[in-house]
């Protein structure tokens, strides 16, 4: 419960020794993460969209589940509108992550609009996990810049290889986006609302999948969040008034 | 040309979000209502994709070799391994599926 509020942090002298620890943690998250690039370059050329559209979103979007979604919608033949549309939704997360890295990092106003593309999950982990302003500083930048160089390096390599592999499908990668799906998502499943949201969200998304048109399903797999928040509140809504 | 529709909108909305979050004074959207839903609209995302992705054939529902790659990943997932670890998992799984049953 203390983690709710952020802990004011402290203005320590910089040590050189907590620098470093910060550099190498930042470090580990980067070079992991980084190098799954590869696995979007291979799922993106997999879906039928040329090297620079598939370079483009990995160097502008910059954020893995919204890209995988989107390359995945499009190569369903899902309309434009709705393909963004699940991408977007995947990408609001990080305007939370900005909310609570704004005050750990304060950022003068003129680098906010570079820093602002590496708010991301990993970097947003490493970054909330330092003790003072100055390791944090150090851990958003080493993340998002080996994380941003390396993402874009191997998602490169990754759709020049599957175009010389042919037909993705032999080759089993059609099920690397699932899987990168499912690999983003365990860690989410903490707890029973998490589980109740995604499997109602599973129900949804296959049960319009053969009557909705494609992209849509998606959209309405969403609202199985709402819907679980919604039964939940009623739940301890109804817990109040009886005490 | 739809994909670069596509694109654009995601570059345009995906970046536009990140600006925003760092950008407006704390407390605005830190509603508790708010942040749930933005925790949990994630999870509902990719739990649809992660779903449709391995039984869907376009409109069709299908049981394939992906089934197979998934659970595969799953396990994998269950055992901690690292992320390229059961992307790859899934790949051999569902590739050498494939060329067994031809």
């Amino acid at each position: 419960m203390a983690q709710e509020t952020a802990p004011p942090l402290e203005e320590a002298p910089p040590s050189p020794d907590a620098d470093r620890r910060a550099i190498r943690g930042a470090l580990g998250v980067g070079i992991a993460v980084g190098l799954s690039g590869f696995a979007f370059g291979v799922t993106a050329a997999g879906s039928g969209i040329s090297l620079t559209q598939t370079c483009l979103l990995s160097l502008l979007v910059f954020t893995g589940s919204s890209q995988f979604a989107l390359v995945g919608a499009l190569a369903a033949g899902g309309n434009p509108f709705t393909a963004a549309a699940g991408a977007f939704f995947l990408g609001v997360r990080n305007c939370f992550y900005g909310l609570r890295l704004a005050p750990l990092l304060r950022l003068p106003a003129r680098v906010r609009p570079l820093a602002a593309q590496w708010v991301i999950d990993e970097t947003t982990a490493v970054t909330i996990s330092q003790p003072t302003r100055r390791t944090a500083r150090i851990g958003f930048v080493v993340t998002g810049l080996t994380l941003y160089v390396l993402w874009n390096l191997t998602t490169l390599l990754g759709a020049l290889g599957a175009s010389a592999l042919g037909d993705p499908a032999a080759w089993g990668l059609d099920a690397a986006g699932p899987a990168s799906f499912l690999a983003l998502l365990a860690p989410m499943l903490r707890t029973g609302t998490e589980r109740a949201v995604a499997g109602l969200a599973v129900l949804l998304g296959l049960g319009f999948l053969p009557v909705l048109p494609a992209g849509v399903p998606v959209l309405v797999a969403a609202l199985a969040a709402p819907a679980v928040l919604y039964a939940q509140g009623r739940r301890t809504g109804r817990k109040e008034v009886r005490r | 040309m739809n994909a670069w529709i596509a694109i654009a909108l995601t570059v345009a909305g995906c970046y536009g979000v990140k600006l925003l979050g760092l950008s407006v004074p704390a407390g605005v959207l830190e509603r508790p209502v708010v942040r749930r839903l933005a925790t949990l609209l994630p999870v509902a995302l990719l739990a649809a994709l992660t779903a449709q992705q391995t039984f869907a054939s376009r409109q069709d529902l299908v049981l394939d070799a992906r089934a197979a790659g998934l659970a595969a990943a799953a396990v994998a997932l269950v055992l901690r391994a690292p992320f390229l670890v059961v992307i790859a998992v899934a790949v051999v799984v569902t590739a050498a599926l494939r060329a067994v049953t031809g």
